[in-house]
């Protein structure tokens, strides 16, 4: 790791409810973000990427694990402390009709996060609002406008103009293309990964679409029931996957290419049941590698170089069945 | 064997009455489905896949919306050839569930909560294949096998709500297939699934296919699945057809600007910019307000004077048909 990361989560684990229904929705999930960098969260449901997301922002207490912002441990601040967070780490959400208030008009959507961090007034603060939505590729005079006379991707770079407005360092994204059409989507992208750069926002980006995520993001981690199956950069992750997991997915997301291979090789059974997960490794009843040491034992994440970690008993570096531990 | 296609749509317009007025979000669909053919009609949200799937089931929501032109013509099994558009609603209903069935995207608001899945498949195999109660039960355990559920003895009995998505999503396959339909209709069925349980429904899609030779209309918006799936792919802008062919001819050699620009879209096929960033292009703009020309025109990096007046028609030819009046130039 070179510089001081901006956000590090150790052991970070969120358990819903309690037994006999407690959900093991995030289980001991280490991961760190550095200024500037872009981590794709990848999974399918109950995967526990949202709850991620919201346990980096506090929008949900964590049961356990650290999160430190800027070396600043935040998982137990109290409420009232967290108004540096709040002013450095942002959210845009999926779904860009439920995420604004119908009720308020543009100008008052974005300048709520102004007034509650006092950045501007008056004048100013109707300035402000304009060059924002120039940012995100809105007229300026669009702030007048209430969020039904939007398109659905218009109404998403006013989400991101809202997330914006506290110049923020971190921008936890959840799924912010996914209920958007490809051509609108492209645009989004396009426009969060312009913003990156000219603000040197970091993000943490979750989807459940490798491709979006490849694209956008300079590391990966996949997860799968709360746990991190593989972690690396999206070159590793994307060109040489080591957990059955990964190459799972990986091989079951259709190509847009009539001449790639058809999906033949596919996981069977469906995605286990958060409030009852498998013992040892909760890939393993899926898994077309399993033996009885993955249910006997959890894998812990181990490296593959360069950054590149993955929690599976066995290597798969060369596709081999395992011999029988 | 018939030559004429199991499903003809021919110029298929739907009006809709609205508050606002009366709208026409289907204005021009032409597509055809072979018997053991798959057809992909893809579009995004606004391009009349749903609405032109729907009326093609006879589904639309009255009295707001009707068929105002065009034919949608179903070759039966006993070779007669009916036109779906006014058939009466009684004869429509026999067709729906036997000759031809139909899969949502949810299966769980397509599913009845409070009668268990071997319950439904049974209701509908009494209705329409004259079977006793005993033997109906029994063709829903062979259907529930036939979709690979597993258990299906003890499953039959399970309420929708025990099961999983991509199993509810099975149950539905299984009742749409209980009657041996030869065209089955799949509105968006992978939509709300995980990934690694839509390879599994598609692989199982494409296999009851080729074992029972159905022809198949795929309506997604999913390019990937499109791919996947398709044998011909029927694509849709604005409630038209803009572009037909192979599944080939689609993604290799597309001549539209919209076909072309949409697969463009798609984060795979991202270019590296001269910073070395990779940049996915996009489509400027949304699906605006239909006026004279090509709908497409406004978003167009294509278009000329030519493309903003009067109707613009569908070239067919053999396999491969276009809605674009430059798209010779616009390819050159």
């Amino acid at each position: 790791m070179s510089a001081s990361p901006l956000l590090a989560v150790e052991g970070l684990t969120k358990h819903f409810g309690r037994a006999p229904h407690l959900v093991r929705a995030v289980e001991d999930v280490s991961f760190h973000i550095a200024p500037g960098e872009v981590l794709g969260l990848v999974g399918e449901s109950g995967s526990g990427k949202s709850t991620i997301g919201r346990l980096v922002l506090r929008l949900i207490e964590s049961t356990a694990g650290t999160i430190r912002f800027e070396g600043q441990d935040i998982s137990k601040l109290p409420e009232r402390q967290l108004k540096f967070l709040r002013r450095n780490a942002q959210m845009v959400f999926q779904d860009p009709y439920a995420s604004l208030n119908p009720r308020l008009r543009v100008r008052d959507i974005i300048g709520e996060a102004i007034d509650a961090h006092r950045l501007a007034s008056g004048a100013k603060r109707t300035e402000r609002i304009g060059e924002l939505l120039e940012t995100v590729g809105l007229p300026a005079s669009h702030m007048s406008r209430f969020p039904h006379e939007f398109s659905g991707g218009q109404r998403q770079r006013i989400g991101v103009a809202r997330a914006l407005a506290v110049e923020p360092k971190l921008i936890v994204a959840d799924e912010p293309v996914s209920a958007l059409d490809v051509s609108v989507q492209a645009q989004v992208i396009n426009l969060m990964q312009d913003l990156r750069q000219r603000f040197g926002l970091a993000m943490l980006f979750i989807s459940h679409d490798l491709d979006v995520v490849e694209l956008m993001c300079d590391r990966i981690a996949v997860l799968y029931l709360g746990r991190v199956m593989e972690i690396g950069s999206s070159e590793e992750i994307s060109q040489r996957p080591r957990h059955p997991y990964t190459r799972a997915l990986l091989a079951a997301s259709p190509k847009a290419d009539p001449d790639a291979p058809k999906i033949r090789r596919m996981l069977t059974g469906d995605i286990p049941s958060p409030m009852a997960p498998p013992s040892g490794c909760v890939f393993r009843t899926r898994c077309p590698m399993a033996t009885d040491e993955c249910a006997r034992s959890v894998p812990k994440l181990r490296s593959a170089g360069d950054g590149h970690k993955f929690a599976c008993h066995y290597d798969t570096a060369n596709d081999e069945r395992p011999a029988a531990a | 064997m018939d030559k004429s296609p199991l499903l003809s749509i021919r110029d298929l317009e739907v009006r809709f009455r609205t508050e606002e007025g009366e709208v026409t979000p289907v204005r021009g669909v032409t597509l055809s489905v072979g018997a053991g053919e798959t057809v992909a009609l893809v579009g995004e949200s606004g391009s009349g896949k749903s609405v032109t799937s729907l009326a093609t089931m006879g589904l639309l929501p009255r009295p707001a919306g009707r068929v105002s032109g065009g034919q949608i013509l179903f070759r039966k099994r006993s070779g007669e050839t009916v036109d779906l558009a006014t058939l009466p609603s009684s004869d429509l209903r026999k067709l729906r569930g036997s000759e031809i069935a139909m899969i949502f995207q949810e299966p769980m608001t397509s599913l009845n909560p409070v009668l268990t899945v071997g319950e439904q498949i049974a209701e509908s195999v009494r209705l329409h294949m004259s079977l006793g109660h005993a033997a109906a039960l029994k063709r829903a355990e062979e259907m529930l096998e036939l979709v690979e559920i597993p258990n299906a003895r003890r499953r039959v009995h399970e309420y929708p709500h025990q099961m999983s998505g991509g199993m509810r999503q099975r149950v539905m396959i299984a009742l749409a297939m209980s009657c041996n339909p030869s065209l089955l209709i799949a509105d968006e069925p992978t939509t709300a699934l995980d990934v690694t349980i839509q390879a599994q429904i598609l692989v199982l899609i494409e296999r009851l296919q080729k074992e029972l030779g159905m022809g198949v209309l795929f309506i997604t918006h999913n390019l990937g699945v499109v791919a996947e799936i398709a044998d011909r792919v029927t694509v849709m802008y604005a409630g038209q057809v803009v572009e037909t062919g192979t599944v080939g001819a689609i993604f290799r050699t597309p001549r539209h600007p919209y076909t072309s620009a949409l697969l463009n879209c798609l984060p795979a096929r991202a270019q590296r910019g001269e910073d070395g960033r990779r940049v996915v292009q996009s489509i400027p703009g949304s699906i605006g307000p239909v006026g004279d020309g090509c709908a497409f025109a406004p978003r167009c990096s294509q278009a000329a004077d030519v493309c903003r007046t009067g109707s613009i028609m569908l070239e067919a030819e053999m396999e491969r048909s276009v809605r674009c009046v430059r798209w010779r130039e616009a390819f050159a």
